[in-house]
């Protein structure tokens, strides 16, 4: 048996993970130097749970799947020239900030805001798909209150697999300590996972996707509505990039072995 | 003073060469670099590049192609393609992507189009679905195998080469029964041939041999075809060794319906409707535009690993403290480094600029082109000539279209303007003396000029430039870049073509039309280098006048097209001319419309402060260049009588004398965008493996 489902991916960009993240102070607290220049990335963890995502729609005809993003719509065009080919999806924008330093309460009711405006959407069917954490920001948080309040309380976090099974079920693998997993059953949906890497590749891109998705996702970036994320108390007392200490030196034939006693010797001081 | 905060992305890259609103284009780039940036990167770093044979590590190459779009690129949206209307400018975006990271690449997802080329152009509509369908890759449930072609004209010694005029390859009727399709036998020899390690087709040019077929045509063979198809010897080539070079012996019976365009029959004897040379003018008029790009994209490509290496050289170990100069700025603590690394930087500008120019005007030609025909068709004008004659009679009009064209729309005669635009022919002879300039201009200038800028790119990372591991590939890209100013035509063919257009009535009021345009951003865009382009563009339209009439101290004419010594360099020149001219127009797009750009809009003035100095740097260095090939010319066919002084040149002397003072400021231009490179912020590291 096959089951039809809604799901729903909240993802938004991140700045190119390979290019110098300077925290400064701007005019509304700290944003990173010259973010809105820098070319921009779907965040990493969003784009596991979107190929999942595919993958499971693709399976279970029927299935439809939207990502919802919280983004500047402007930088989240140029970053759907590259994601729209990937997979299927309606895009359903929200147009604000997507830096690391917005509240993680405020991000997520401006999402749920925007699930509920879903017209099509059947929150029976829904399975609300996400990362577990962000490229900008690992708060860890803003899926679990995303689902608490569009009231899915069924939840997932680390999640690595999935399998439906033929009464509709689901089978989670989460990630628990230790390189370990946790197995649980859900009977279907409704339900929210926070995805890990999962077990896809990146789809090579095909325009052709990406033209069809264009075609319908291009109005939802001109309509998106700006989010207001205004009922933030949050402050910043500081930020800094982690200080990182780079001592190096040349070895060339040094086996595996020695590099990883030298190593364990380092970590235990 | 400005200051350059990123280097430039996406965004500003859409708007300066005008594709922000095509999707379709955007995601081909994307398509490209994805690729580029993975596959091909790790073939290099892992030494693929390293033997002559095509190699299955190669091939992974092809599938990559085939699986992202690339390969469908070239199709409609009815024969397994995503892109309604011309390509040009589509195809031109992947070669500048593919060739950011390996050039060879970039040949090896041409090469199939370049095959088809001849097809697509000029093939009948059967040949043309057969053939296209038949190169796109299988789509998922089909049971196929892909098709992919190579492009023959090139034979051995001493055939075919820069003269395409003496072939060896011959045809002959094989069988010819009563009502059937005769059957030719083709035997065809390449030299040099891309793909031709998997080609299922070859397009071939070859000439009769044979009272009943009559002069040359281009013909297409299968591998399947009864009799040879032996694929030759790999080329030992030194450079893009990511595509496949062979030289294959073909002798193969096929019959008469392959003969590319079709063939009539008078007489007894087969008639193909077009010659090798009218196809294989429409074949390379279009597709040596991407060649130039891949060029200018390895000058671009090199600035990033350029700056790193430089600001980087003494971190690490004692040899520099942290927080010193030395250690901060490294090599960029250098006026020198940093001002030839501008240099770089704005060549590579100017060759991408006047290529996506060219890349647009080819795209809008075709429909132009194709209507031109229809008009000619319908009036029954088709001899070559006759049409000559009626366009020539419109001179006139294309002058008052090129006019108006150039001037600011709020003083434009709108309603003129727009009925000249509307007359197909008019529009028509615009276009195509535009074409044949910029199109041979473009592979001229990107791919000589640019090999030359190339070693000055290796030049700068010192001895690790020339290593196989540097960052960027650079040494690899020196020498790719020379394939690019050979094949499809080395710079002297493309020398001779600009020659034959650049006297033209109609180009000659487009340069007018350029100068005064450039005259004007002088004022209005102060700093851009408006007026030092215009002089130079001046000074080079008055030596192409004088030289036409002058004669050297023998009597004899210095403009004749057997004097190669006088009408290439004056093609250089022009060569020199173009880039500059289409980076400003390009420059002067960002100032209009980076402003609405909500991702650009906070930095704009840095960034356009930035493009404007390399406009300006580009500009003076042409107009230095010609100021001296016309000097040369103007002066150098007339002995010296000692006397230091030449009256009748008095109008030469004072044109040349306004260049040399336009260049007031160039020089503060390129401090300043060499500044600017102390600041930039660059990535932490390359985002594609090095060796
Ligand atoms: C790797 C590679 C791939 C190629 N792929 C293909 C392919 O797929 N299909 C194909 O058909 N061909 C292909 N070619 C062939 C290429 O197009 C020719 O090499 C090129 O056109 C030049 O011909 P040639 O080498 O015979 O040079 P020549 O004709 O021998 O010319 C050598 C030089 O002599 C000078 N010269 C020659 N004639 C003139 C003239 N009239 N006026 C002034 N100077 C002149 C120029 O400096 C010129 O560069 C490829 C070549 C290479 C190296």
């Amino acid at each position: 048996m096959s089951s039809e489902f809604h799901i729903v991916v909240c993802g938004s960009i991140v700045p190119d993970p390979l290019q110098t993240l300077a925290p400064v102070d701007g005019p509304t607290g700290p944003t990173l130097q010259n973010e809105m220049m820098l070319p921009a990335v779907l965040d990493p963890w969003a784009g596991h749970a979107l190929y999942e995502a595919a993958n499971l729609a693709q399976a279970n005809p029927g299935s439809q799947v939207w990502l919802v993003s919280l983004g500047p719509k402007a930088k989240l065009q140029q970053v759907m020239m590259a994601v729209s080919q990937k997979a299927p999806f309606q895009l359903v924008v929200a147009d604000g900030s997507s830096s690391g330093f917005t509240d993680s309460f405020e991000t997520a009711k401006t999402l749920a805001d925007t699930i509920e405006g879903i017209a099509d959407l059947d929150k029976s069917k829904m399975l609300l798909f996400g990362g577990w954490q962000s490229a900008s920001r690992g708060s860890g948080a803003v899926m679990q209150m995303v689902g608490e309040m569009l009231g899915v309380t069924e939840q997932f976090q680390g999640v690595d697999k999935i399998t439906v099974g033929d009464d509709g079920s689901i089978a989670v693998m989460e990630r628990v300590e230790g390189g370990a997993y946790q197995k649980s059953v859900v009977d279907g949906a409704p339900a929210a996972f926070g995805w890990a890497t999962g077990e896809l590749p990146e789809p090579p891109n095909n325009p052709q996707i990406g033209m069809q998705n264009m075609q319908k996702n291009m109005p939802a970036l001109m309509q998106a509505k700006p989010a207001d994320l205004s009922g933030t108390s949050l402050t910043f007392e500081g930020v800094e990039v982690p200080q990182q200490r780079r001592e190096t030196r040349v070895e060339k034939d040094a086996s595996v072995d020695d590099m990883a006693k030298e190593i364990v010797e380092w970590l235990k001081g | 003073m400005y200051k350059l905060r990123t280097l430039p992305g996406d965004d500003v890259r859409q708007i300066m060469w005008r594709f922000s609103e095509r999707f379709d284009f955007q995601m081909a780039v994307q398509s490209a670099r994805s690729i580029a940036r993975s596959v091909v990167a790790k073939l290099v770093a892992e030494g693929a590049r390293n033997t002559h044979e095509w190699t299955e590590q190669k091939d992974g190459l092809l599938t990559a192609f085939d699986q992202s779009g690339l390969t469908a690129l070239f199709m409609d949206p009815h024969q397994g393609g995503f892109i309604e209307g011309p390509k040009n400018f589509a195809l031109s975006l992947v070669a500048l992507e593919l060739s950011w990271v390996d050039a060879g690449a970039a040949t090896s997802s041409l090469a199939s189009n370049l095959a088809l080329a001849p097809i697509h152009e000029k093939g009948t509509p059967e040949q043309r679905d057969k053939y296209m369908s038949a190169c796109v890759p299988p789509q998922p449930g089909e049971d196929r195998k892909i098709w992919r072609g190579a492009f023959a004209l090139t034979e051995p010694l001493p055939y075919i080469g820069v003269d395409t005029g003496v072939l060896c390859g011959k045809a002959t009727v094989a069988d010819w029964k009563d009502g059937e399709e005769p059957m030719l036998q083709i035997d065809k020899r390449g030299r040099f041939i891309t793909n031709m390690d998997f080609a299922t087709f070859v397009t071939a040019a070859v000439e009769s041999n044979d009272d009943r077929i009559k002069g040359t045509f281009m013909i297409i063979l299968e591998e399947g075809d009864e009799g040879v198809f032996d694929r030759g010897a790999p080329t030992l080539k030194m450079v893009h060794q990511l595509s496949s070079t062979r030289d294959p012996i073909l002798n193969l019976k096929v019959p008469a319906d392959r003969i590319i365009g079709g063939y009539d029959v008078v007489d007894g004897v087969i008639i193909p409707k077009y010659n090798h040379s009218e196809i294989i003018g429409a074949v390379f008029h279009r597709t040596r535009i991407p060649v130039g790009l891949m060029s200018s994209a390895k000058l671009l490509s090199a600035v990033e690993p350029v700056i790193r290496y430089h600001r980087n050289r003494f971190r690490g170990g004692d040899a520099a403290k942290e927080g010193s100069p030395r250690y901060e700025k490294g090599i960029q603590s250098n006026e020198d480094a940093l001002q030839r690394l501008i240099d770089v930087w704005a060549s590579g500008e100017a060759g991408c600029s006047l290529a996506f120019g060219a890349a647009r005007l080819a795209d809008d030609f075709d429909a132009v082109e194709k209507a031109k025909e229809e008009h000619f068709e319908a009036e029954g004008i088709t001899s070559p000539r006759k049409q000559m004659a009626v366009l020539r009679k419109l001179n006139d009009q294309v002058v008052e279209l090129i006019d108006l064209e150039y001037t600011p729309e709020a003083e434009r005669n709108m309603a003129r303007y727009n009925e000249l635009k509307d007359d197909t022919l008019v529009q028509y002879a615009y276009m195509e003396a535009l074409a044949g300039i910029l199109n041979p201009g473009v592979k001229l200038w990107n791919t000589g000029v640019g090999a030359n800028m190339m070693r000055e790119a290796v030049s700068l990372v010192g001895g690790y430039g020339i290593t196989e591991d540097c960052p960027g590939f650079l040494m690899q890209k020196w020498t790719d870049i020379q394939l690019e100013a050979t094949y499809e035509g080395p710079e002297a063919v493309q020398r001779r073509h600009m020659t034959m257009t650049m006297t033209s009535e109609v180009f000659q009021a487009t340069m007018s039309a350029w100068g005064r345009q450039m005259e004007r951003a002088g004022k209005e865009v102060p700093g851009l280098g408006g007026y030092v382009l215009a002089s130079a563009m001046e000074l080079w339209q008055w030596t192409l006048n004088y030289l036409k009439s002058a004669k050297d101290d023998d009597g004899r004419k210095l403009f004749h097209n057997k004097r190669q010594g006088v009408t290439f360099p004056l093609a250089d020149a022009l060569g020199w001319l173009l880039g500059p001219y289409y980076l400003s127009t390009d420059v002067i797009e960002l100032i209009e419309k980076g402003p609405m750009s909500p991702t650009l809009a906070e930095g704009i003035d840095d960034l356009t402060g930035f493009y404007k100095d390399i406009a300006h740097v580009q500009s003076a260095r042409a107009a230095g260049e010609v100021s001296r090939i016309c000097t040369e010319l103007v002066y150098g066919f007339n002995e010296c009588k000692g006397e230091c002084s030449r009256d009748d040149l008095k109008e030469f002397q004072a044109l040349k004398a306004k260049v040399d003072m336009c260049m007031a400021g160039s020089r503060n231009a390129k401090d300043r965008a060499g500044n600017a490179l102390t600041e930039v912020m660059i990535p932490e590291a390359l985002d594609y493996p090095m060796g």
